[in-house]
């Protein structure tokens, strides 16, 4: 049947097999290890079957580390490849697959993560609540990503990658041009995951509308918060049309439907304008939380309040209402005329306002501080002339008769890595390293972190900027090899040099936790940094519950305010807390989703329909499930309080 | 304006030493429409290098002036709120910067989308250009001749080109001539293009294709019109008619070296010119009549010519 075709391995190349060796003995080694240290029932009660906010972003946090360094060896192999002219380290099939694979896992199944780690992590606790306001779908969520990224992952040993790009574009994504199943798994493991981040964002814009602490009014929130819940917003309405278009396409490559194929009266250009409508929010989903993070390490380090609060959260409203205004500016090319090419440069351009708004911000913000120079502090400090030249790059390309040069050149790619490595990478490292002690309780060593800072910023530098200029001197962007007589051979071996550089600081972190694991104080506090907004208020460990009593909150800086001005964050006695219990469900749909996803990748019908009934009867027996939660007595928390020093 | 064209000359000065003094060919325009897009780039890249300077000199300014060592112990930061002149000028500022490139950028998208600057009185030449797996076919409706993977065009004469493609999404990309434009299956779309000085410059696809996608790339000439015209003389003398078949064969997915023909494959598989909707019968005949009549008319253009 064509069935045993689609499964044939791909490239049979010693990389793979040799892959396939090693993912077979690591989770035999996972699996025996488990049982041999008897964790198995610990693995299950702690973590598979946890519905608290803290414990699912420290999962995401963990997958989204694990996804860095995924995409980040695409990269490297792709470097490496376009070192020197005419190499022959990959053929153009498996250039055209790591280029795909790179894309998405960095965009869906590593930032992604990332921004719901610190979402997950911090929200609940910077509003003074319990959890998230619906926490066993907060465990789904996590659990539909972790399935998309593990099906998606698979895909290389298994059937073989998609290789149309991350942007996927029909007909070249159809059954046409594009035999392998890769793009079913394209469809399906985005859309899995997809549906999680949709979940996710109805979720925290409940959380931050309904949750928060007495006192706590819109215009006091905490910036990251505001952040949060700014980027949730922009995920409730751009992440529909994704799935939407995700289903066309997937019924385009398995029933033969014909939305975005050419005969029949299908429209390619259909599938663009769906894909950008999602993907430009998409970067500002991803942009604004980092914005967050940094405004809270920025002013923690300049020991000032960060200036121009309301402009920062105005200023964010604007750009997320502007960013599903700009779509068409990642096709000024299409011939749609040069009026329409008019209005999205100028709604492209007007994005530039509201941003250096913000940079002028940050930059009052420490003027007349007091500045640390920590680790997060630097990221911070670096972040702010990268994205500078990255934001007006942006504007370069705004342009669109300009842009009609730039399009598909390594100048764009230059521009958003520049973009996206120092404004989004930069600032979940940086939120990495700040938050780190809060939830494990040990600070990361500053002299490890400081050379993994200068690795990779000098490591971005060299990688990223020489791509500008051989944009402008017409390499395109995707090409698998080019010949010397381009003369593109110098500047590229710059680049593969400095992303070598930046995939040792990349090692460097792994080093860093394993380093200050060992041999980092325990005792740290509960604010060792001297921070100022509410997260910082409650014990580290951060117990279960949070906080056990509910702060009262006067400004932005409650926390601040407690310790210099004599607010008091707590009064009255400690009460019984309500808190939700554990369950195996999420989890559990998690794998039917997996297996049911894979079924529909390779056209299994009847596990795929027997998959999709399992997913009904899980939601149906949730509507029968009396679950009222638990109580956790007041001598309970009294004793934790105890035990965590003090009661706060 | 000779403040302009000094600072842009440096600033080209500056981009060629950072590259290795040879110019980089976007930046080496040959042609009307791709000097105003190199124009704009290098007042952008004055314009956004003026912007980073700033910015950079304002943050070591304050780095310098407030790190931490440099303050006595007892420095407490004063708690501040916003300025009302400190923020008119800073979103005022990036309004003016912006509302000017928008001014800029609106100009040239009408002069980019239309015939080039100089050649508005002249005939454009109509080269239909379209892509298939991983190769380029230029038909020449006027001149009834068809190329594969090469271009001649005469100089001083704008050319209009009309692209569409027998596959995936393609662009057609001539840097020195101008900014690229997407070829579709479903549709034609117009890429006004014009060379001033005779030469070889490099074309290629820059819109990913599949496997073949880095070698899909084309060579350009341009020559005088009256060179162009003994090309023409010549291919008749020397090309066989393109077939229906033959040109079947050729659309297989593949690489191909560079051949010539006489006659166009628009005769038997026309271009799709009603755009995205499905075309009728009847409608088919009358584009089939409509092209057929246009190359009549040519024909006897391009005898007159010689
Ligand atoms: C100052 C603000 C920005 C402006 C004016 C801007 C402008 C643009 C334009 C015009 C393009 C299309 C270029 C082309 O296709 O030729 C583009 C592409 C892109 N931008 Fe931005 N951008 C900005 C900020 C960002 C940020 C913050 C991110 C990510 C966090 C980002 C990520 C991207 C990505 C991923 C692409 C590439 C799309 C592709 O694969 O074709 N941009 N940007
Ligand atoms: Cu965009
Ligand atoms: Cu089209």
């Amino acid at each position: 049947m064509e069935f045993f075709e689609r499964f044939a391995i791909p490239h049979p190349s010693p990389a793979i097999y040799a892959s396939m060796v090693a993912i077979v003995l690591v989770s035999i080694g996972i699996v025996a290890g488990l049982t041999y240290f008897k964790k198995w029932g610990y693995l299950w009660r702690e973590w598979l079957t946890t519905v608290d906010h803290k414990k699912i972003g420290i999962m995401y946090l963990v997958s989204a580390l694990l996804m860095l360094f995924r995409g980040g060896a695409d990269a490297i192999m792709m470097r490496a490849q376009l070192s020197a002219p005419d190499m022959k380290l990959l053929d153009a099939q498996h250039y055209n697959e790591i280029f795909t694979t790179h894309g998405v896992v960095m965009i869906i199944f590593m930032a992604m993560p990332f921004i719901f780690a610190f979402m997950n992590l911090i929200v609940p606790l910077q509003i003074g609540a319990r959890d998230v306001a619906f926490p066993r779908l907060n465990a789904l969520s996590f659990w539909l990503f972790f399935a998309g990224a593990m099906l998606f992952n698979i895909s290389f040993v298994i059937g073989g990658s998609p290789d149309a790009g991350w942007t996927s574009y029909f007909p070249l994504a159809g059954n046409d041009f594009s035999e392998s199943v890769g793009t079913n798994y394209y469809m399906l493991a985005i859309q899995i995951s997809g549906i999680g981040s949709l979940m996710t964002g109805i979720n925290m814009c409940t959380t931050i509308l309904k949750m928060r602490a007495p006192g706590m009014t819109l215009m006091k929130m905490p910036m990251f918060t505001w952040s949060a819940f700014i980027a949730n917003v922009i995920i409730v309405f751009a992440f529909p049309v994704l799935t939407v278009a995700l289903i066309m396409g997937t019924t385009d490559r398995l029933f033969a439907t014909n939305f975005f194929t050419t005969s029949n009266g299908g429209m390619d250009m259909l599938w663009a304008n769906f894909f950008w409508i999602w993907g430009h929010p998409e970067v500002y989903i991803l942009i604004l939380p980092a914005f967050g993070l940094y405004s809270e390490i920025i002013s923690t380090f300049s020991r000032r309040n960060l200036y121009g609060y309301s402009s920062m959260v105005w200023s964010m409203v604007l750009i997320s209402l502007l960013s599903f205004l700009v779509w068409t500016h990642h096709f000024f090319t299409m011939g749609q005329g040069a009026l329409t090419n008019s209005i999205f440069s100028i709604t492209t351009m007007a994005i530039a306002v509201p941003t250096g708004v913000k940079i002028f911000n940050w930059l009052f913000t420490m003027w007349k501080g007091k500045i640390r120079f920590t680790v997060p502090m630097l990221y911070s400090i670096g972040f702010i002339p990268l994205f500078t030249i990255g934001g007006v790059t942006g504007v370069m390309l705004a342009m669109s008769a300009a842009d009609y040069q730039y399009h598909n050149t390594m100048f764009l790619v230059a521009h958003f890595h520049n973009t996206i490595i120092p404004g989004v990478v930069f600032a979940m490292l940086a939120g990495l390293t700040f938050y780190w002690p809060k939830f494990f309780g040990f600070m990361l060593n500053e002299k490890i972190g400081k050379v993994t800072f200068w690795l990779l910023t000098v490591g971005f530098v060299l990688a990223f900027f020489p791509m500008y200029i051989t944009g402008l001197d017409g390499q395109a962007r995707r090409m698998y090899t080019y010949s010397e007589a381009t003369g593109f051979g110098a500047l590229n071996m710059l680049s593969f040099v400095g992303a070598a550089l930046m995939a040792i600081g990349f090692v460097t972190i792994v080093y860093n936790v394993y380093y200050s694991f060992k041999n980092s104080s325990r005792d740290i506090g509960s604010d060792p940094w001297d921070a100022r907004s509410l997260e910082w208020a409650t014990h580290t460990p951060v117990p279960e519950y949070n906080f056990a009593r509910t702060p009262q909150i006067s400004s932005s800086e409650t926390f601040w305010d407690s310790k210099k001005n004599g607010h008091v964050l707590f009064k009255g006695e400690i009460e019984e807390i309500h808190m939700p219990n554990n369950s195996g469900v999420p989890f559990v749909m998690g794998i039917i989703f997996f297996i049911a996803g894979f079924s529909f990748i390779f056209a299994l019908w009847v596990p795929a329909v027997i998959g999709l009934i399992g997913i009904f009867i899980c939601m149906a027996m949730r509507s029968f499930e009396k679950d009222h939660g638990r109580h956790i007595s007041v001598k309970e928390i009294k004793e934790t309080e105890e035990k965590l020093g003090g009661a706060k | 304006m000779i403040k302009k064209w000094t600072l842009l000359t440096s600033m080209m000065a500056l981009v060629f030493v950072l590259a290795g003094c040879e110019p980089l060919l976007v930046l080496d325009p040959k042609g009307p429409q791709a000097e105003r897009q190199a124009n704009d780039i290098i007042l952008s890249i004055g314009i956004m290098s003026i912007i980073v300077v700033v910015v950079m000199a304002i943050l070591v300014f304050i780095l310098f002036k407030y790190r931490a060592s440099n303050l006595p112990d007892d420095y407490e930061p004063p708690h501040i709120h916003g300025n009302k002149w400190v923020e008119i000028v800073c979103v005022g500022v990036p309004i003016l910067i912006v509302a000017y490139l928008s001014f800029v950028s609106v100009k040239s998208n009408y002069i980019v989308e239309s015939t080039p600057e100089g050649y508005e009185n002249q005939e454009p030449l109509v080269i239909y250009a379209s892509s298939s797996d991983w190769k380029w076919h230029f038909s020449y409706p006027e001149e009834g001749i068809e190329t594969v993977n090469y271009l001649y065009i005469p100089t001083d004469r704008p050319i209009e080109f009309k692209l569409y493609s027998y596959g995936p999404i393609t662009s057609f990309w001539i840097p020195q001539l101008g900014g690229q434009k997407y070829a579709m299956s479903d549709m034609v779309t117009t890429l006004h293009l014009a060379a001033d000085e005779a030469g070889e410059y490099m074309g290629r696809n820059a819109n990913f294709s599949g496997k073949g996608f880095a070698e899909n790339t084309f060579n350009v000439t341009a020559m005088p019109q009256a060179d162009f015209n003994d090309w023409i003389e010549e291919v008749y003398q020397t090309a066989e008619p393109i077939t229906e078949s033959q040109f079947e064969e050729l659309l297989e997915p593949g690489h191909l070296g560079q051949m010539t023909f006489t006659g166009t494959h628009l005769e038997f598989s026309p271009a799709p010119e009603h755009a995205h909707n499905e075309v009728s019968d009847e409608d088919n005949n009358e584009s089939h009549e409509h092209s057929n009549h246009e190359n009549h008319t040519e024909d006897e253009t391009d005898h007159s010519g010689h």
